[in-house]
């Protein structure tokens, strides 16, 4: 089915090439920083992870949000998304590749990947996480792969494969609630250290994923003469909402939590990431913009897709308003989040983090490798749909 | 093929593969199992050995680093000059083994806004814990860092991948990582200790390599007959250590946390 993504118009080929010079220069500059080393990034011995490991649990959760169109599609019978459960399957296995690009940059020593294999430790939550991404992608690419060819050949899809689908339900769980203990496991980061933040995770993914999934749609309508239909975009514009709230409302119970009882280490870190924290006289408020402009993107996203007239008459408003959501999203999981877990350190000082040039271009290049990738498989995707339709 | 020769192949497929891999993960599991028993209450999983007559720690008697400053810089320059650690002229990529800080910055779970002067205005030494339960050893993917029988908490550097999730577990800051290949800057090297390549992560050792040959760790060697620093066996009655530990009263950094730290502080 492949050679689907090798005709295609000439604004096809040049969003690849355009993506192409990204990952040009994102290799370049990983190359730089393979045979220099991680002091060609930000980050220090007291904000030990950076953008990596921060774009790598946003695009975690970015790549289990697909599964808000498999669950009601497969096990409510929710027909109107059956054009477009495909989009989610294919987002989440650009996006895992992309988790998995994250995480090898992040390495110190790349080429001993494996002895995570070689030596497998389950008390490590790594270990896991790796068991559970692993597992999603093959299930992606699985499901994916045979429903598309039982598409093409106008066949039904054969039986067992019914048993993956199921299955990579609870995978999809499994990934984020796994990336999620990570964090929430370790003693005396007090900022991670909350049961909350699995559920959260899980809540401003199942938001980001389908925004992104709209977004894809509503372009994909004007640049490729495929229709999601409307009904699915209102259903998922829905399931969006009230995920993006219940995120909202979980970040204001870590809010509540801080405050209220008014204990240092669990305020610290919500100071320094929305207030600026203050310490010996200085006050460190380097990511404040960024969590600002999270609560912001999140209002205006929200009165965009809940107001009927942007959310039902107008693809525009709509798109913006889906966008919002995914930026807000990215600025709270793929910036702040990460990287306000380690303030203050263990020892109480605070190392600010800024993100080194080397590592902005490495960290675009792998974002427009997955690109990319979903491109090349949306290609094939809609390829196979209009020959259907032919 | 008929069905049936098919479906006894499938069959026969599919159980000869769970019986390769099957039996593997129930040897496993109950090897697991085994040595969960031998192990005193991991609540972590995590399987280990604990011998039954050693366990090393170390007394660090701030009074005696206050009384001679010159202590702390002898004990760091031993440590840090015996295991080859390098100076960076960067901050960011900095590597410490063992280092003096305030009482504030080591002990943040005890805040006191009306502080001794002594403790104001003099610093103790910081290091490694080899806690008793540490979540460095329980996040390692790879075994890289792991506790030996003897309770010290070691590290293969040449297992280590660099993820520095256990830089994340530390709750005492005690990791540092190669960020860049030290080797240019280690002042003079010591062919006994192998220095590190870039992109493995790091840390006081409690000079296991000097212990299991009967010498004792370099700082403490280097503060000499001061007893600022005492080392020895904290499961032997009889033992120096033990015995200050029954005379003077000690604390330890993040006793909350559960992690058991085998390095007291005499305030």
């Amino acid at each position: 089915m492949f050679e689907k993504a090798l005709k295609g118009n000439k604004y096809y080929w040049m969003w690849l090439a355009f993506l192409g010079f990204f990952i040009a220069v994102g290799v370049v500059s990983y190359l730089r920083q393979y045979f220099f080393g991680l002091s060609l990034t930000g980050m220090t011995r007291d904000v030990s992870w950076g953008i990596y490991i921060a774009q790598f649990t946003f695009l975690v959760g970015v790549a289990a949000g697909g599964v808000m169109l498999v669950l009601p599609y497969y096990i409510h019978n929710f027909k109107a998304f059956g054009r477009i459960t495909i989009l989610g399957e294919f987002l989440a296995i650009a996006a895992l590749l992309m988790c998995m690009m994250f995480i090898m940059a992040d390495l110190g020593q790349p080429l001993r990947a494996l002895n995570v294999i070689l030596h497998p430790t389950p008390h490590s939550m790594l270990f896991w996480d790796m068991c559970v991404l692993w597992g999603y992608l093959i299930l992606n690419a699985l499901c994916g792969w045979v429903i598309l060819t039982a598409e093409r050949k106008q066949v039904a899809p054969p039986k067992w494969i019914y048993f993956f689908v199921y299955l990579s339900i609870p995978f999809a769980i499994s990934i984020h609630t796994v990336t999620a203990m990570l964090y929430c496991g370790l003693p005396g980061r007090h900022f991670w250290l909350s049961a909350i933040i699995a559920p959260r995770f899980l809540a401003s993914a199942f938001a980001a994923g389908p925004a992104l999934i709209v977004v894809m749609a509503l372009i994909l309508k004007r640049v490729a003469n495929f229709d999601a239909g409307k009904e699915a975009i209102d259903k998922m514009v829905t399931i969006i909402t009230y995920a993006a709230i219940t995120n909202m409302f979980f970040l204001g119970m870590e809010f509540f939590v801080g405050y209220y009882s008014d204990i240092p280490g669990h305020k610290h870190s919500l100071q320094y990431l929305f207030f600026g924290l203050e310490h010996h006289g200085h006050v460190y408020n380097n990511l404040v913009p960024f969590m600002w402009g999270f609560v912001i993107l999140f209002l205006v996203g929200i009165g965009l897709i809940t107001h009927p007239y942007t959310r039902r008459k107008n693809d525009l408003w709509l798109g913006i308003g889906c966008a919002s959501i995914f930026i807000a999203f990215w600025l709270d999981k793929g910036i702040g989040f990460v990287l306000a877990g380690f303030l203050p350190t263990p020892v109480h000082e605070i190392v600010e983090y800024y993100p080194n040039i080397n590592e902005i271009f490495v960290t675009a290049g792998v974002w427009a490798t997955g690109f990319f990738i979903l491109t090349v498989l949306y290609k094939v995707a809609l390829g196979v749909e209009h020959e259907v339709e032919a | 093929m008929d069905t049936n020769r098919r479906n006894f192949l499938k069959v026969a497929g599919i159980s000869t593969l769970a019986g390769l891999g099957g039996t593997t993960i129930v040897n496993r599991l109950v090897a697991g199992v085994d040595e969960a028993h031998a192990a005193a209450p991991a609540g972590s999983g995590v399987e280990r050995k604990t011998s039954e007559t050693i366990r090393y720690g170390l007394v660090i008697d701030i009074k005696k680093f206050h009384q001679d400053p010159s202590l702390g810089e002898k004990a760091v320059n031993a440590c840090h000059q015996i295991h080859n650690v390098p100076k960076f002229p960067e901050k960011r990529d900095e590597i410490k083994w063992i280092w003096m800080t305030n009482f504030e910055n080591a002990f943040v779970e005890s805040p006191n806004l009306y502080q001794d002067e002594a403790n104001q205005t003099h610093q103790l030494p910081i290091l490694c814990n080899h806690c008793d339960n540490p979540p460095c050893v329980r996040v390692c993917p790879t075994k890289a860092t792991y506790r030996y029988e003897d309770g010290i908490v070691g590290m293969d550097y040449h297992r280590c991948i660099g993820c520095r999730f256990c830089m994340a577990a530390c709750p005492y800051g005690s990791r540092s990582f190669n960020w860049r290949d030290p080797q240019a800057y280690i002042e003079n090297i010591n062919r006994d200790y192998p220095a590190r390549t870039r992109g493995v992560v790091e840390k006081c050792n409690f000079c296991v390599e000097r212990v299991q040959a009967g010498l004792q760790p370099a700082c403490v060697e280097a503060v000499g007959d001061s007893k600022a620093l005492v080392f020895g066996n904290l499961k032997d009655p009889h033992s120096e250590i033990r015995q200050i530990l029954k005379e003077k009263q000690t604390i330890q950094r993040n006793p909350s946390l559960g992690t058991i730290p085998s390095v007291f502080y005499i305030v």
